[in-house]
C-alpha cells in the first residue's frame, strides 16, 4: 500500500469539491490538499447541470423573498439560520464564478442576465446559456490550476475513511488505472462525493452519482438526514430520464397533457396566464408539478410512448430564435436523443428521480459529528433544502458550502493532533482486505441483476407518492439484494482498470443509502414536500413531524431512525401556497 | 426496451497486465431504435462480458468522457445510435493517436498536462474584490469567446488530429482552442504570458491544416479556426515586437 502524507483531503472533484479546494489554497497556502476524484473533476456531474444558480441580483428582488422561498419550498423543514447565511452569500459566490471566467448569459448592455426558475418568486437564476453547472464547473477546474498547493489525484476511487479514536485521519484509496491501494494521512477530510440519484432505475444522474459519500460516512456512524426526500424533476426524457431543464419552463415553456390541456390550473397552480407568473402553473414547485403527472396519468389522460406514458413540454410558441439563445443544448439533446426539433414540436416528457434532498449530516459550518470530517455538496445536508429543493439552489449550494467547508477544513488541519500512522495502517489494511475479497469472492449473483432489483423496487416502493404496504415491500427486497450481494460473482478478476470491481463496491454503498431513504419514508407518517403517502397519512403533521429524520447504521440490522428538531428562527410554519394567491417579489 | 434487432459489435480488447497486444472480440447485441452505442456496450459489460473496460458518465454529451472510435472515426459513444449502423456491424476501438490504459480506455494525461501549461484562467489587468460586483461584458464580447469556452474535453480532435498522431509534443486542437478563448476574453490580458507557448515549435505552426478535427468536434468548437487564428495573432505579436516593449500591443 502506497502511503501519500498531506494535510487535507477532499474526495470529489465536482463543484463542491473544486471550490472547496480553492477555498483551502486561498486561506492557507502552505496547507498540502488532495483533490481525490474517480473521474477527471471536468467529468463530474455537475458539468450536466443546465438551468442556472439562484442569487439576489434585481433591485425589486430581496434576500428575504429568497429565504422565503427557499423555507417555504423546502415545506418547513429547513435549518432557517443557514438558509439565512445561504441567501446571503450567494450572489457574492455568483460574482466570484464571474471573475474567475464563467460566461454568465448577459443583457444588452452587458449586466449579468437572470430567468425565472421554479417557486422562485421572481427572475434570480444566473445562467449561462442551458450549460450553467457545465460552465461553472471548467471555471472552477481551470482556475483551480492555479493553486500549486492542490494536488490532483485524478480517477483514484476512495473506498473508505480512516478513524482513528474517534477522530477521522485519512483515507483509503483505490487508483483506478492499476487497482493499487493508497493510503491518504490526512488532518481533515472533505467529503463532497455527489448525490445518489443511481437508487432509482430512471433518473436524471450521471453513471458516477451513486451516493458513495453517503454510504462510506453511514458505515462509521456519521448520521444521514432526510433520507425520505428524493426529488422527483418533472420533465425528464421517458426511458432514459435525460433531464429537460426546468430553464424551458422559466422561458416560457407550457406542459400539456393528451388533450393539449394545460393540466397543471387542475391541481391549484393556476392561473393559466399565456406566459406563466412567478410561483404558477409551469413555475410551480418541482413536488407539486411531479404530483400532478402522477394524477394526469392515473386517470388516463397522458400520452402513450414506446418507453412510458408522457406529457408534453411545448416551447413552439418561445421561437426559434429564442430557444437558440436561450436553450441551445435542449435543441441539441431533443434533435439527438428524440429526432425532435423543439420549435417545430413538443417534447415527452415525464418525471424522473432527479436531486438527493437528504444527505451526510452537517452543522451549518459543514461539521459532521465525526470530527475531521466535513461534508459539502449534494451528498451533504446541511439543512438548506428542507423536503424538496428548489431548482437553482444547489449550484449555489456547492459553492457557497463548498468554500465554507474549505475554510473549515483548512482550520480544522491546522489545529488537529498528530496522525497515529500505526493506527491508520492498521483500519486501513481491514479496508483493502474486504475489497480484495469481494473480487475474489465465488457465488452466483450477477452484479447487474442485483442493481436493477434495488432500483426497481425503490421506484415500485419509494416513489412519487407511498404507502406503508409499498415502502414495506421495498424495504424486504432491498435486505434481500444485501444479502445476495455477498455472494456476486466478478467475470473481471484482475486489478488495472478493473470497473467491474468498483462498481459493486459502489452498488454496495448506494444500497446503504437505500436502505436509509426506505427505513426513513416507512417512519414518516406525514405527507410533506417530496415524501407524500397515500394511506391515511396525506397531511403535513407539524405536532409529530416538523423533524428532521436521521438515519444510523446498525450492524447486520435495519437503520435505526431518530429525529431532530428544525431550528425556526424567523418564519413559522405555515401553508405553502402557489398559484395566484402566492406571495411575489420582495414581500 | 423494446428490442427489435441485433447487431454485431466488435470491441478492440487489450489487458495491460495479461496481454503484450491488444485482439478483437465479437458480441450479439440487441437494440431498439433508441440505443446509443453506449448502451450497447452497457448491455455487453452486464449481460455478455462484465470485464469490458470504457468510461462513461453522464449519457448526454457533455461530461466528454466516452469518446470511442466507431468504424474509424472518433465520436460520443453516447450521442451515437446502433440503428445507424445496421445491418452492418460496428468496430469499436480507444481513441487513436493515445495510449491504452484497458481496453477502450485511452490515457488522457498529456491532454491534461497540455490543458494546464496554456494558463486557463482569467488574468485580469487589476484585481477587482468580490464585492465590487461582476464585470460588465456585451453579449458581443461574449460572443467573441463563447464558441470556444464550449470545449467538454472529449479528445475526439486528438484522434482526429494528423499533426498530433505525429508528434504528441503538439499542443493539439482543443487546447489551442482554450487558449484563443481566454486571449478573447475582454476580462482578460494575459495574451503576452500566453504568446510565447502558442509561438514554440510544438504551439500552432505545427499545424498543417487538415480540418479534421472541427469536423468530428461534437460541439462546434471549430479548433481548427482557433488554431488559424492564433497563427495570424501569432505572426502579428512577432511583428509588433520589433515596434513595441512586449505587452504594448493589448
Ligand atoms: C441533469 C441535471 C441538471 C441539473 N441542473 C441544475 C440546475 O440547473 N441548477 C441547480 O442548482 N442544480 C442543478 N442540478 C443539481 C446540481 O447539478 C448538483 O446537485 C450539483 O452539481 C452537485 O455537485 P457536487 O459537487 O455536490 O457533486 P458532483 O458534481 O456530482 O461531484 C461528485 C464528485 O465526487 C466524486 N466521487 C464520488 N464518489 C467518489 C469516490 N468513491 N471516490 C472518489 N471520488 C468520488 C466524483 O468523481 C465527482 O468528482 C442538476 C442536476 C442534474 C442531474
Ligand atoms: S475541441 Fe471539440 S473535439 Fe476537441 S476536445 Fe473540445 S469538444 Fe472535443
Ligand atoms: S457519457 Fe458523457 S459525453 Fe458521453
Amino acid at each position: 500500500m502506497q502511503i501519500v502524507q498531506t494535510d487535507v483531503v477532499i474526495v470529489g472533484g465536482g463543484g463542491a469539491g473544486l471550490r472547496a479546494a480553492i477555498a483551502v489554497a486561498e486561506a492557507d497556502p502552505d496547507l498540502n490538499v488532495s483533490l481525490i476524484s474517480k473521474v477527471v473533476p471536468m467529468r463530474s456531474h455537475t458539468v450536466a447541470a443546465e438551468g442556472g444558480s439562484a442569487g439576489v441580483v434585481q433591485t425589486e428582488d430581496s434576500l428575504d423573498s429568497h429565504f422565503y422561498d427557499t423555507v417555504a419550498g423546502g415545506d418547513w423543514l429547513c435549518e432557517q439560520p443557514v438558509v439565512d447565511y445561504f441567501v446571503a452569500n450567494c450572489t457574492r459566490e455568483m460574482v466570484q464564478l464571474e471573475h474567475w471566467g464563467c460566461p454568465w448569459s448577459r443583457k444588452d448592455d452587458g449586466d449579468i442576465n437572470v430567468r425565472n426558475f421554479g417557486g422562485m418568486s421572481t427572475a434570480r437564476t444566473w445562467f449561462a446559456a442551458d450549460k450553467s453547472g457545465f460552465h461553472i464547473l471548467h471555471t472552477l477546474f481551470q482556475t483551480s490550476l492555479k493553486y500549486a498547493s492542490v494536488h490532483r489525484f485524478d480517477e483514484f476511487f476512495c473506498l473508505d475513511l480512516i478513524v482513528v479514536d474517534g477522530r477521522c485521519q485519512g483515507i483509503v484509496a483505490i487508483e483506478v488505472a492499476t487497482g493499487e491501494f493508497f493510503r491518504f494521512e490526512a488532518r481533515a477530510v472533505i467529503f463532497a462525493t455527489g448525490g445518489a440519484g443511481r437508487v432509482y432505475p430512471c433518473n436524471t444522474n450521471a453513471g458516477i452519482s451513486t451516493g458513495d459519500g453517503m454510504g462510506i460516512a453511514f458505515r462509521h456512524g456519521v448520521a444521514l438526514r432526510d433520507m425520505e426526500f428524493v426529488q422527483y424533476h418533472p420533465t425528464a426524457l421517458p426511458g432514459s430520464g435525460l433531464l429537460m431543464t426546468e430553464g424551458c419552463r422559466g422561458e416560457g415553456g407550457y406542459l400539456v397533457n393528451k388533450d393539449g390541456y394545460r393540466y397543471l390550473q387542475d391541481y391549484g397552480l393556476g392561473p393559466v396566464d399565456p406566459s406563466p407568473r412567478p410561483k404558477a402553473m409551469e413555475l410551480g414547485p418541482r413536488d407539486k408539478v411531479s404530483q400532478a403527472f402522477w394524477h394526469e396519468d392515473r386517470q388516463g389522460r397522458t400520452l402513450e410512448t414506446p418507453l412510458g406514458t408522457a406529457v408534453h413540454l411545448d416551447l413552439r410558441h418561445l421561437g426559434r430564435a429564442k430557444l437558440l439563445e436561450r436553450l441551445p443544448m435542449i435543441c441539441e439533446m431533443a434533435e439527438t436523443f428524440l429526432g425532435i426539433d423543439p420549435a417545430e414540436a413538443p417534447i415527452p416528457v415525464r418525471p424522473a428521480v432527479h436531486y438527493t434532498m437528504g444527505g451526510i449530516w452537517t452543522d451549518g459550518d459543514t461539521a459532521t459529528n465525526l470530527p475531521g470530517l466535513f461534508a459539502a455538496g449534494e451528498c451533504s445536508s446541511v439543512g438548506i433544502h428542507g423536503a424538496n429543493r428548489l431548482g437553482s439552489n444547489s449550484l449555489a449550494e456547492i459553492v457557497v458550502f463548498g468554500k465554507v467547508a474549505g475554510e473549515q477544513a483548512a482550520r480544522a488541519a491546522r489545529a488537529a493532533p498528530a496522525i497515529d500512522a500505526r493506527a491508520t495502517t492498521h483500519e486501513a489494511e481491514a479496508s483493502m482486505q474486504s475489497a480484495l475479497a469481494l473480487l475474489g469472492q465465488d457465488g452466483d449473483q450477477r452484479l447487474a441483476d442485483l442493481r436493477d432489483t434495488m432500483q426497481t423496487a425503490m421506484e415500485n416502493g419509494v416513489g412519487i407518492y407511498r404507502s406503508a404496504e409499498g415502502m414495506q415491500t421495498a424495504c424486504q427486497t432491498l435486505e434481500k439484494v444485501r444479502n445476495d450481494y455477498s455472494r456476486v460473482r466478478l467475470d473481471d478478476k484482475s486489478r488495472a482498470f478493473n470497473t467491474e470491481w468498483l462498481t459493486v463496491i459502489e452498488l454496495g454503498f448506494t444500497l446503504d443509502v437505500a436502505r436509509a431513504m426506505a427505513y426513513s419514508a416507512l417512519q414518516r407518517t406525514e405527507s410533506r414536500g417530496a415524501h407524500q403517502r397515500l394511506d391515511g397519512y396525506e397531511k403535513r403533521d407539524d405536532e409529530h413531524f416538523l423533524k428532521h429524520s436521521l438515519a444510523y447504521a446498525v450492524a447486520d440490522a435495519p437503520p435505526r431512525i431518530d429525529y431532530e428538531g428544525v431550528v425556526i428562527t424567523k418564519l413559522p410554519p405555515a401553508e405553502r401556497v402557489y398559484g395566484g394567491m402566492a406571495r411575489q417579489e420582495g414581500h | 426496451m423494446a428490442t427489435h434487432d441485433e447487431i454485431e459489435i466488435e470491441v478492440l480488447r487489450y489487458h495491460p497486465e495479461t496481454d503484450s497486444e491488444p485482439s478483437y472480440r465479437t458480441y450479439r447485441v440487441p437494440f431498439a431504435h433508441e440505443t446509443s452505442v453506449l448502451q450497447g456496450l452497457q448491455y455487453i459489460k452486464d449481460r455478455l462480458d462484465g470485464s469490458l473496460t470504457f468510461r462513461w458518465s453522464c449519457r448526454m454529451a457533455i461530461c466528454g468522457s466516452c469518446g470511442m472510435m466507431i468504424n474509424g472515426v472518433p465520436n460520443l459513444t453516447c450521442s451515437a445510435f446502433l440503428r445507424e449502423y445496421h445491418p452492418g456491424k460496428l468496430r469499436i476501438e480507444p481513441l487513436a493517436h493515445l495510449p491504452i490504459e484497458r481496453d477502450l480506455a485511452v490515457d488522457q494525461t498529456d491532454f491534461l498536462e497540455k490543458l494546464a501549461s496554456i494558463q486557463p484562467y482569467i488574468i485580469p489587468a487589476e484585481s477587482k474584490a468580490v464585492d465590487e460586483g461582476p464585470f460588465t461584458q456585451t453579449p458581443a464580447q461574449r460572443e467573441r469567446f463563447y464558441q470556444y469556452s464550449e470545449c467538454i474535453n472529449c479528445l475526439l480532435c486528438y484522434a482526429a488530429c494528423p499533426q498530433y498522431g505525429l508528434d504528441s509534443g503538439f499542443l493539439g486542437p482543443a487546447a489551442l482552442a482554450l487558449l484563443h478563448r481566454y486571449n478573447s476574453d475582454s476580462r482578460d490580458v494575459g495574451k503576452a504570458d500566453r504568446m510565447p507557448i502558442v509561438n514554440a515549435q510544438e504551439g500552432v505552426w505545427a499545424c498543417t491544416l487538415v480540418g479534421y478535427c472541427s469536423e468530428v468536434c461534437p460541439k462546434g468548437v471549430d479548433p481548427a479556426s482557433a488554431v488559424n487564428r492564433n497563427k495570424v495573432i501569432s505572426t502579428l505579436d512577432y511583428f509588433f515586437r520589433f515596434m513595441a516593449p512586449r505587452g504594448a500591443s493589448e
